[in-house]
């Protein structure tokens, strides 16, 4: 048996693959852009907000940054029903990435608005912005761009643990390859293959983020290209 | 009887760590007058800019726009003021992530409720005003000190205000940059601006100022017009600070 007979690959493990990329770019896309804006928002309010809202703010992340991912996943969809909520695989998944993902997000925006110099805000205020106003216009641009680089490294994680999402059922990659690999007993070439394809994910991503760094880039600042 | 003052101030008094920035500050400026502040690093005199438009919130003190008196408390009152008393900074301030005609029309767009393409057009022409509308593409990092300010002016004159208010305009820039600045400013106290401004630069408060206003130690110790306070023969602290400044 050679590794990677045609047969087996262009039959069975390129269509289960394709099937469960499927499901992972479901989970992925959506999470990543749900956590990214609810982080830009729990990154303000930890910054901006009153007492309270920083208060709320600061124990969500310590929350959700610090219950490993599958536990939440599993309270998410194997604990709510006991309170009435009952969620399917999928909603249930991409729910529990965008909660997670979005506690990591809001560091990396609380760090970049951080290190915005506070004439900035002056600035705005003056000119007859309200703070939410200014934050949403003027502050918040600004510390997007900082935070990317950062935000960046937080979905490309995503992509990766968005395989947890089997723990639920949801049949994504991994959950897909996890099950051929079990029916033919072919083990280095199912996940050798689900490997490749995350590889070439977060390939795709990181330089799909270098571009829009380029793009976002604001002339005078870093190296000139 | 005289006319309503554009601006009244009337006992302002902050503290800051238990240490009295301002102390009962009192002042008013009639439509068309140019003010200057001067006075020691540390008098007062950003904080009682900063003050006026509560950017920094006093402990007490009234300010009257117009006669009107500000309700701070409101914040659609406040940002309402705002909009009416335009702030030069020190350092510039410019938005880092805006072209310089975007710093121009951005708060005519969120603020005003300008549609863009009107917005842009007005902040062209008030960038025509202070000469800068060739540099209307480049950001903040691309312009000089001398643009930068030049910038902050017209993003402050493109809200119509009232009164400005100059925070040490020149302060931050090079020897040779500090005339472009000054000729703008020079342009709007012709025009009639009303303006109350700290600077350090006694030539133009002596040409210019209708009275110089003397801070020390969160005070204002000395007021009157420039030929009064600066003739040869004046005993005044203003005069001594000035001989000070010259060498």
């Amino acid at each position: 048996m050679t590794l990677f007979g045609n047969e087996f690959l262009l039959n069975e493990l390129l269509p289960t693959l394709n099937k469960g990329l499927w499901i992972s770019l479901m989970l992925i896309v959506p999470s990543a852009v749900l956590g990214f804006l609810a982080g830009v928002f729990l990154g303000v309010i930890r910054v901006f907000g009153t007492r309270r809202t920083r208060w709320a703010g600061d124990a969500y992340t310590a929350i959700f940054r610090g219950v490993p991912l599958a536990i939440q996943l599993m309270l998410i969809y194997f604990g709510l029903p006991n309170l009435g909520i009952s969620l399917d695989p999928y909603p249930a998944a991409v729910c529990s990435f965008t909660l997670c993902s979005a506690a990591y997000h809001s560091e990396y925006i609380r760090g970049s608005l951080l290190a915005i110099r506070q004439g900035q805000m002056k600035a705005a205020l003056a000119l007859g912005f309200n703070t939410p106003q200014a934050a949403l216009w003027i502050i918040v641009p600004q510390a997007a761009r900082l935070a990317l680089p950062g935000c960046g490294n937080e979905i490309i994680y995503l992509i990766k643990y968005s395989s947890l999402a089997y723990l639920v059922t949801c049949m994504e990659l991994t959950g897909q390859g996890k099950l051929l690999a079990a029916l033919y007993f072919r083990f280095t070439e199912v996940f050798l293959g689900v490997g490749l394809y995350y590889l070439t994910l977060v390939t795709l991503t990181g330089w799909l983020l270098r571009r829009l760094e380029q793009k976002l880039r604001i002339p005078g600042f870093g190296l000139e290209v | 009887m005289m006319e309503t003052p554009v601006l009244c101030i009337e006992n302002i008094t902050l503290t800051l760590g238990g240490r009295k920035i301002l102390d009962q500050v009192c002042l008013d400026i009639q439509r068309g007058e140019l003010k200057v502040l001067i006075g020691p690093s540390g008098a007062g005199k950003s904080s009682l800019l900063q003050c006026i438009n509560h950017l920094v919130r006093p402990d007490s003190g009234i300010i009257r726009l117009e006669g009107e008196k500000l309700d701070a408390a409101n914040t659609r009152a406040l940002c309402s003021f705002r909009t009416h008393v335009g702030m030069i900074f020190q350092d510039f301030n410019l938005f880092d992530h805006l072209s310089a005609e975007e710093n121009v029309a951005i708060a005519l767009r969120k603020v005003r409720g300008f549609p863009r393409r009107a917005a842009l057009d007005r902040a062209l022409e008030e960038l025509g005003r202070v000469g800068l509308a060739r540099y209307a593409a480049l950001y903040p990092a691309q312009l000089s000190g001398g643009q930068k300010q030049r910038v902050a002016i017209a993003r402050a004159l493109a809200m119509d205000p009232k009164v400005i208010l100059l925070d040490e305009p020149t302060s931050a820039l090079d020897p040779e940059l500090v005339g472009e600045v000054l000729a703008v400013i020079r342009e709007l106290a012709k025009a009639g601006m009303t303006m109350l401004m700290a600077t350090h630069q006694m030539d133009f408060a002596r040409a210019l100022a209708n009275e110089i206003l003397f801070m020390e130690h969160g005070v204002i110790v000395e007021r009157g017009t420039p030929e009064e306070l600066l003739r040869p023969d004046a005993v005044t602290r203003t005069r001594d600070f000035c001989a000070k400044l010259v060498v």
